[in-house]
């Protein structure tokens, strides 16, 4: 048998290694973007010069014809999903027996004027951090627009670099539609700190040339233009399924699958960030565009495939990132607006930029989830306190036990505690 | 200010490289009686004629002639079987050093002051400006920068670095203007002029504080990595440096007490051992407690926190790698080849020094010389010396930091780091936990590992790292962007491997 899989990200290389424990069957992965597999979410730390395109590959180059696992690269440009043959750009053919997309994510572009300009682009793959580096020299002055992940990201990419940044953001304060409003506002007084020009409220208009196909400056509603040699569109990602439209393949937003990566058509499946779940399980969105999330299908895929029918069950929620200095962690639910019955408490330093805040049910005292900047906490600890349904007076009483701070480091679980029973009571 | 550092540092390099061709060198009668032994004069005397009272305004051929009139003797010692009476002192740097007359030896002070008031002033207004950054792991540019990617100002401080270690440990001879320039402070602090290991263990110690407060300024959000620098930078200058200088000014054995067997290789030489009985109980502690450190001592505090107890806290050897290497931790080989080689190079000096020390203490106590019959033991010591003492631990283990990474040695050679290493892997509360699923395989962790371990192949899985090599430097906690890492000693039975 012979199990193609279209993307080698996070997703479908999972989804090979964890196959290739299982079987003897030929697997192959097909990828339009790099021979090898490597981690996106380090593309930063290649233009920052933290490390080198080497080091962002999990493996080493030997390892997948060890594995006898077969690469190519080359990009599928349609399916016949009846004769089970995929059609590569340069005119050549496969053919498959099992399916597996895994074809990841694209940036949004919502068809502004000049967003097609030389010096504008989104960051999503190896290719755009290759544009990215050969205009960096040029650049004085990047603008970014749109402020969550990898918005965020670029901005610290560029500032590194020494350009001045300014950085749009439509709404209110920093990824409000996620973050509580506490920790929004000190992410804001975090980024100005490291002298990036945060602009909220703020949306552009259109970007302007210079009459040669290059981006000169941006306009922004009120009027305001803003000259400047960059602009990194960073307003989300969507499921890169363009050359899937139109087929007999069943989509929306992304790839339509139920909680077996089964897609509408026999033998072919999607995992990863292209996939919109028909029934997402308990807590989670039918688009989660997360790394850890893509290991879990792909481990899972291959589980399905070997005879082992399990369906998808990514746990708790959890995630993690870095906002320039602050690191964060999340367990469980803390949406930006508590629902009625939930009480949201939180302390915060004085002074550093540090802050906890746990979630729990008014009637039952059930904890629902926490959020941790500047303080590293233990996701086992987290995850096993969301599955028993602890109380909150319980998870105070052993905040302690969840911290992962390294030595030596000061620990703040008596003044946390102290406010967070202030706040209950 | 950090383009002035620079060009200080620049001019007190150049000055300190011009210094070794300054000064001028006669041979007087006086200079021999005084200097040679006496049963050494009549030999070198007439060998030493031609060079007597003739100007010399360079050590080169002044040294090398004196080197040469003394293997001369040999030989002919040799060759008339008088092995016994043969020379080994090191004249062509002792009678250099005495015959000295030019403007070095004159201000070796001035010099002094001019050169490492200079390199310390520039290395200051270098370090100090990084306090403007907000504190965090501040990576940028890394492998950019043409010192710390193995570009051409990496290869110029390797090759720099990689000759000095050769004049050191082969030609010292060639560098006795630089040991005289040490004389005025190794006077003050010892009562004796400075010999070449002087002027080394004055260099590691300035390198080793100054490149620390580097590293308090970079890791100021860490107390982990401050406390760990004040530790490395508080052994190298008391236990390593000052202690030894002031024991050898009371007339006592001089010891470094923190330095242990078999990284100390020639701990139970006859001369060592030899040295220490005749000094009395202090001696004789100072033998106990050297074998009571590495018989006892280590597995103790190993089983309780792993090898970085000694590896990243207490090691001289260590400690210059976490200070003036840590700008090359990077260079590290992750590569499953280098792990290779890696365990069997390094347990194969473990088995050399092992064998090589019972062998000398088998002469030292049976007055053998040979082992199994054929064996020479005094020819192991030597060749352990010469191999691994000099050419592993000093011209690849320092000289090749900006080539290789800061720990070549650690990682592939110390017989000391072997031992605690298998202790640390089979029997030890030390890991590296890894939490849950929050590792994104970034590869921050494997980049900055100065051990070259492949930390993100075990975090990604979510397992604990536990491996004989991790000096517990915590950087991959460190710079770790999702919190995933952390240095813990828990009981071994609950390690996640
Ligand atoms: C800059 C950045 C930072 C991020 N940081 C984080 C983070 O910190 N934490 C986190 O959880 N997530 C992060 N993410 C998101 C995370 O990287 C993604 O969720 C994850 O990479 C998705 O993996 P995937 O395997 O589904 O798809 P991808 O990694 O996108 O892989 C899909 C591959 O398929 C290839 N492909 C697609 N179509 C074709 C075709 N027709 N023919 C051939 N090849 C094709 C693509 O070229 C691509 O190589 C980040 C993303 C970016 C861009
Ligand atoms: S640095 Fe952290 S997130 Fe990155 S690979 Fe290592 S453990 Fe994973
Ligand atoms: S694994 Fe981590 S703590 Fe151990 S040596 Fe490597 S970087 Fe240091």
């Amino acid at each position: 048998m012979h199990i193609a899989i279209i993307g080698n990200g996070i997703s479908g290389v999972t989804a090979a290694r964890y196959l290739r424990k299982k079987t003897n069957d030929r697997i192959t992965l097909i990828s339009s973007e790099s021979d090898h597999f490597f981690s996106r979410t380090a593309l930063m730390y290649i233009y920052m010069g933290h490390m080198k395109y080497e080091h962002t590959k999990p493996y080493e180059d030997w390892f997948w014809e060890k594995n006898k696992l077969g690469l190519i690269r080359n990009e599928v440009i349609s399916i016949d999903f009846e004769n089970k043959k995929l059609k590569f750009k340069n005119s050549e053919s496969l053919s498959y027996d099992k399916l597996i997309l895994a074809t990841g994510s694209k940036p949004n572009k919502f068809g502004w004027k000049g967003q097609n300009l030389n010096g504008v682009q989104g960051l999503y793959s190896y290719q755009d951090l290759e544009k990215l580096e050969e205009i960096t020299p040029k650049i004085k002055t990047g603008v970014i627009v749109g402020g969550g992940l990898i918005g965020i990201e670029l901005a610290e990419m560029l500032k590194s670099r020494g350009k001045n940044v300014i950085f749009l953001v439509r709404e209110n304060s920093f990824w409000d539609n996620i973050l509580p409003e506490a920790e929004s506002k000190m992410i804001n007084n975090h980024i100005k700190k490291h002298h990036i020009d945060l602009r909220l409220n703020t949306e552009f208009e259109e970007i302007i040339d210079d009459g040669n196909g290059n981006v000169k400056e941006i306009k922004i509603k009120n009027g305001e233009i803003l000259p400047c040699e960059f602009v990194g569109l960073t307003v989300g990602v969507s499921p890169n399924i363009e050359f899937l439209k139109n087929t007999k393949l069943d989509t929306d937003i992304g790839i339509l699958v139920d909680k077996y990566f089964q897609t509408n058509i026999t033998d072919v499946f999607a995992i990863g960030d292209c996939v919109q779940h028909r029934e997402p399980p308990a807590g989670r969105r039918n688009l989660e565009q997360i790394w850890y999330t893509g290991k879990i299908m792909g481990q899972t895929i291959a589980e399905i495939l070997t005879g082992n029918k399990t369906s998808y069950n990514p746990g708790n929620f959890f995630n993690s990132a870095k906002f320039l200095d602050i690191e964060y962690q999340t367990y469980g639910q803390v949406p930006a607006n508590p629902p009625e019955n939930i009480n949201s408490i939180f302390w915060k330093h004085q002074i550093e930029d540090k802050l906890v805040r746990i979630n729990f049910e008014i009637t039952s005292l059930k904890v629902t989830g926490v959020n941790t900047f500047g303080i590293r906490m233990r996701h086992d600890v987290w995850d096993k306190w969301l599955s028993e349904e602890l109380t909150i007076n319980q998870v105070l009483n052993s905040l302690t036990r969840a911290n992962f701070d390294p030595e030596f480091f000061k620990k703040h679980e008596t003044e946390i505690v102290e406010e967070l029973r202030s706040q209950i009571s | 200010m950090k383009k002035t550092g620079i060009i200080f540092l620049l001019i007190s390099i150049t000055i300190w490289i011009l210094s070794l061709f300054l000064n001028q060198f006669k041979l007087t009668s006086e200079i021999l009686h005084e200097v040679v032994k006496k049963e050494h004069y009549s030999l070198l005397e007439p060998e030493l004629q031609n060079i007597r009272d003739k100007n010399f305004n360079e050590v080169f051929s002044f040294s090398t002639e004196i080197k040469s009139a003394v293997s001369r003797i040999n030989n002919k010692l040799e060759s008339e079987g008088k092995y016994n009476e043969k020379i080994f002192d090191n004249y062509e740097l002792s009678l250099s050093k005495a015959s000295g007359i030019g403007a070095v030896s004159k201000y070796p002070l001035l010099f002094f002051l001019l050169i490492f008031g200079l390199l310390i002033t520039g290395s200051f207004l270098f370090i100090l400006p990084e306090r403007k950054n907000l504190p965090g792991i501040k990576n940028d540019g890394i492998f950019h920068h043409p010192a710390t990617s193995v570009q051409w100002i990496g290869i110029i401080l390797g090759t720099l670095l990689i000759c000095f270690y050769i004049l050191l440990y082969f030609f010292p001879h060639f560098i006795t203007n630089w040991i005289l320039i040490m004389d005025p402070l190794s006077k003050l602090m010892n009562g004796n002029p400075a010999s070449q290991w002087f002027l080394y263990g004055f260099l590691y110690t300035i390198a080793v504080l100054v490149m620390g407060v580097r590293m308090w300024i970079k890791y100021r959000h860490s107390k982990y990595q401050l406390f760990r620098t004040c530790s490395v930078m508080f052994f190298q200058l008391t236990f390593a440096f000052l202690i030894p200088e002031l024991l050898t000014k009371l007339n006592l054995p001089s010891a470094d007490l923190k330095n242990m067997w078999p990284l100390d290789y020639s701990f139970f030489f006859d001369y060592r051992i030899d040295q220490k009985i005749q000094a009395g109980t202090l001696g004789i502690f100072m033998f106990v407690w050297g074998i009571i450190l590495f018989t006892v001592g280590v597995p103790i505090m190993t089983y309780f926190f792993g090898k970085r107890w000694y590896c990243s806290w207490v090691c001289g050897c260590g400690g210059l790698a976490e200070t003036l290497g840590d700008p090359f931790r990077q260079l590290s080989s992750k590569k499953l080849k280098a792990w290779e080689i890696e365990r069997y190079l390094i347990h194969f000096v473990l088995v050399i020094a092992v064998v090589m020390t019972a062998g000398v203490i088998y002469t030292y106590l049976s007055g053998n010389s040979t082992i199994m019959g054929f064996l020479d033991t005094g020819t192991l010591r030597y060749y352990y010396g010469f191999a691994i003492g000099s050419i592993f631990s000093g011209v690849v283990g320092t000289g090749f930091y900006p080539l290789m990474g800061n720990r070549v040695w650690c990682r592939f050679g110390c017989p000391l780091a072997a031992y605690m290493g298998l202790i640390q892997r089979f029997k030890s509360r030390f890991r590296i936990t890894t939490n849950g699923g929050q590792c994104i395989s970034c590869g921050n962790c494997s980049t900055y590992c100065e051990q070259g371990i492949d930390v993100r192949w075990y975090a990604q899985r979510g397992q604990d790292i536990v491996r004989a090599s991790c000096v517990g430097c915590g950087v991959c906690s460190s710079v770790c962007p999702r919190g995933v890492l952390n240095l813990e000693n828990l009981s071994p039975a609950t390690r996640k491997i």
